[in-house]
């Protein structure tokens, strides 16, 4: 057991410090989540009252679509470089390993997110209650982003040309995690109770974080093997 | 039991197997269809409120309940696959794809064309079409997965954990009318004890259903037969089969 955590720790580091030596890469999900916000206003209308029906929309696919352009790198370097067969033939669970490796991505890609998303809503002209709302659904989402692309990523590691394949694999299970959420924010901003949707995101998440590795981790030794 | 299983699982036993039931099940499929759509189209009366239009039901409903059907049955075959490792429940997941996905077009296209005159709208965002467009993105996850992959066990095993990972998409579609408060209408067939259609409709209705899903049965094993014969091209009773 402590073995185990000793692993997943290291891994954890690791990853975490492979990130930062990449400062550049870790600012561009960041940078691409920003200018897709930046997109609507230029390209729908600037009007404050359209801007603040659509906020919660808009910055929702932001990050949907930053977590899937982030996803894609999750395990390619370590398939090309050996790492993951390593991985894959430690004594320790599978589905451990790459649970901690999750949470790295969530740390590095996740969390920014989180931090950027009410200046973006301030932005967008979004009223104070509403800001509150959507960052609690993106501290329930954004993990959710992370466990659920990470199947796909496994899924299409070993392939050449496996971008839009991942977009295709991965978008339609996003949907759920997308409708609670905004569904939240705009119930919110109507003054209506959003415990429901919270609970329903809490549950896909402990959902996610229970049978998420497992998928992750038979998925990795199909595209291994 | 476990014998017929056992020998289930062999290619050869399955294709003489199948071979003999297609025939039987396209009969019965061709008998359901025609006298289905006859006492449906004109002996069943037209509704109260929605007058003739409504005898699409008759189509939409059948194949939405087999959208979701043939997907839960790839996913239950999925397990089997990736838990027994048999390779003949991928043969069958992977010539249901196709089907699956063809009967949500249909269920989308019908819907569509029912939701116009009703709705006055082709489309309308609600919680069970939006989930049915998401059920037909799945299915075509998978085709363009398997077919990404060129060996064919890791193809199925990799279709396989997607088909098991989507299959959370299935009780989200089943309850949208029951979860969200939308326009499409609420459940009729399923309400037990107490079905909500008179005799004179629900006969035809069943007598679609029962359509329905013999024919994708017989057009499943027929695909199946196909896909077996091209895997096991190189087996002794394929070369036998074709006298080489």
């Amino acid at each position: 057991m402590n073995g185990l955590f000793t692993a997943c720790s290291a891994l954890l580091k690791r990853d975490l410090m492979l990130a930062f030596r990449h400062r550049g890469e870790l600012a561009n999900p960041l940078l691409f989540f920003l200018m897709i916000v930046t997109l609507f206003p230029l390209g729908v209308s600037p009007e404050a009252e359209l801007l603040r029906r659509i906020a919660p929309g808009v910055i929702w696919i932001g990050a949907l679509l930053a977590a899937l352009f982030s996803l894609e790198s999750l395990f390619r370097g370590d398939f090309e470089d050996g790492a993951l067969e390593q991985m894959l033939l430690s004594p320790h669970p599978l589905s451990a390993l790459v649970l901690a490796k999750v949470l790295a991505h969530w740390l590095v890609s996740g969390l920014p997110m989180l931090l950027l998303a009410p200046l973006l809503g301030l932005l967008l002209a979004m009223p104070t209650t509403g800001i509150q709302t959507m960052e609690i659904t993106l501290a329930l989402g954004t993990p959710l982003l992370s466990l659920i692309g990470a199947i796909g990523v496994a899924l299409t590691v070993g392939l050449k040309r496996g971008g839009i394949l991942l977009t295709l694999l991965i978008l339609p299970l996003y949907i759920p995690v997308l409708i609670f959420a905004t569904n939240a924010v705009t119930a919110a901003a109507a003054g209506l109770p959003v415990e429901g949707q919270f609970y329903f995101l809490a549950a896909l998440l402990a959902l996610a974080l229970t049978l998420a590795p497992v998928a992750i981790a038979a998925s990795l030794r199909i595209s291994v093997s | 039991m476990w014998l017929f299983f056992h020998k289930l699982a062999s290619p050869k036993y399955f294709y003489d197997l199948a071979g003999k039931f297609i025939p039987w099940l396209g009969t019965l499929c061709l008998i359901a269809f025609l006298s289905g759509l006859y006492q449906g189209l004109f002996v069943a009366p037209p509704d109260y409120q929605q007058g003739e239009s409504y005898r699409i039901l008759f189509v939409h409903v059948p194949s939405a309940w087999m959208s979701m059907f043939v997907y839960t049955f790839m996913a239950v075959l999925s397990a089997i696959n990736l838990i027994w490792n048999i390779k003949l429940a991928d043969v069958m997941v992977r010539s249901s794809a196709a089907l699956g996905a063809s009967f949500t077009f249909l269920t989308l296209v019908t819907g569509s064309l029912w939701g116009k005159p009703m709705w006055g709208a082709w489309w309308v965002w609600d919680a069970r079409l939006t989930s049915e467009l998401i059920l037909l993105f799945l299915y075509l996850g998978y085709i363009a997965l398997v077919s990404a992959i060129e060996d064919p066990r890791s193809a199925a095993r990799a279709g396989g954990v997607l088909i098991l990972v989507g299959a959370v998409n299935i009780p989200i579609i089943h309850y949208s009318v029951e979860w969200w408060s939308t326009l499409h209408q609420g459940p009729t067939l399923t309400k037990i004890g107490k079905p909500s259609v008179h005799v004179s409709m629900l006969i035809p209705w069943l007598l679609m259903f029962a359509g329905f899903q013999l024919y994708y049965f017989t057009v499943v094993l027929i695909r199946a037969r196909t896909e077996v014969l091209e895997r096991e091209r190189r087996s002794a009773w394929v070369q036998e089969l074709f006298g080489k």
